[in-house]
């Protein structure tokens, strides 16, 4: 099994990038769909709680590729961990490694730091902001900026759309504040 | 229901005719496993590359390393000539449909949802994307990210007209 003992390792940027890149022709050529995840977060909403609010008031059905595809996602995650699973802990740069340190993170064996991303910790004001008001920062942000990395990032700035590259320097922007500048003090909590 | 507005959403193609390059062709529900498997492939490329490291994230972000910025880097060099090649050759879809593309307009909310979405990637580690991945991957807590995420959605959706665009 080579093949898949190759598959396993950490794939570099210039095949992974590229790979990705190849998800817009694809959707496209399979049919006219343009690539673009967060709107599944909106397609969730008008399926499920609707209720009356104009924005979710739209014909779903034919966005269900949409779903289909992130649905697609998470099997890719399940197969990753499993068949493709790699045994070795992310190879980071030693300078954030030690500044995770002063935070209590030490644990490098999963893609998040369980140290702090756990269901113990949601309860905690740390893990409630990490993963509680960052996911709602998430799903408002992105519906409000009118799409993520995907449809904004790469999508966007594939068909040279102005507005897409404002709203990449702004989740550039804002990702590069928060790293810097709030995250240090809600890791310290 | 008559909804007025403009389009301000890239990822849902209009507003007022919801997919309006959508395919003509009524296909069985079951055409859609293709995406399934598009979506398969991606999320597998997601994970092997480490976009949806929570660390990987950090270091894009302190400029500590150039692997986050070479993937999206290269993939939207790789989008950019695929749609170039998509538009110059006139290629139809797979159906033989006319592929189309539509301009988008600027409105605010691409520097202030823009940045509240930047803000959350750095302390979530993940955009929509790596989100349902890391849930693969075995992350059950995520769930609860994803789940506030649907409902920032919801309370978008239930603010828009009050926000400025």
């Amino acid at each position: 099994m080579k093949i898949i003992e190759w598959l396993s390792h950490p794939w570099p940027w210039y095949i992974a990038g590229p790979l990705l890149g190849l998800t817009v022709p694809v959707l496209l050529l399979l049919g006219n769909k343009t690539f673009g995840i967060s709107s599944s977060l909106r397609h969730l909403c008008a399926i499920c709680l609707p209720s009356s609010i104009s924005y979710f008031q739209y014909d779903w059905k034919k966005e269900l590729w949409n779903l289909f595809f992130v649905t697609g996602i998470i099997f890719g995650g399940i197969i990753s961990a499993t068949v493709l699973a790699d045994p070795n802990p992310v190879q980071l740069n030693p300078s954030l490694i030690k500044e995770l340190h002063t935070y209590g993170i030490n644990n490098y064996d999963h893609l998040i730091p369980v140290d702090v991303f756990n269901w113990q910790s949601l309860l905690t004001i740390k893990g409630f902001l990490l993963m509680v008001v960052g996911g709602f920062l998430v799903g408002f942000g992105t519906r409000y900026a009118g799409g993520c990395t995907s449809g904004h990032s790469i999508t966007g700035l594939s068909n040279l759309q102005w507005p897409s590259l404002i709203a990449t320097v702004c989740f550039m922007a804002g990702g590069f504040i928060m790293a810097n500048l709030i995250l240090p003090f809600i890791l310290k909590l | 229901m008559q909804i007025k507005e403009t389009n301000i959403d890239f990822e849902v193609r209009s507003l007022d005719a919801m997919c309006v390059n959508e395919s003509e062709l009524v296909h069985p529900w079951w055409f859609n496993f293709k995406y399934l498997f598009a979506g398969i492939v991606f999320g597998i490329i997601l994970v092997k590359a480490q976009v949806i490291s929570w660390f990987r994230i950090q270091e894009m972000f302190r400029l500590q390393s150039f692997h986050m910025f070479g993937v999206i880097g290269s993939a939207v060099v790789t989008g950019a000539i695929s749609v170039f090649l998509i538009k110059k050759l006139n290629l139809k879809t797979m159906y033989g449909e006319e592929i189309k593309f539509y301009p988008k307009q600027f409105s605010k909310g691409q520097i202030f949802g823009g940045l509240l979405f930047g803000f959350g990637w750095a302390l979530t580690g993940a955009c929509p994307g790596p989100l349902f991945a890391q849930i693969g991957t075995g992350a059950t807590v995520i769930l609860v990210s994803l789940f506030s995420a649907v409902a920032g959605t919801w309370v978008y959706g239930l603010l828009s007209k009050r926000l400025p665009h």
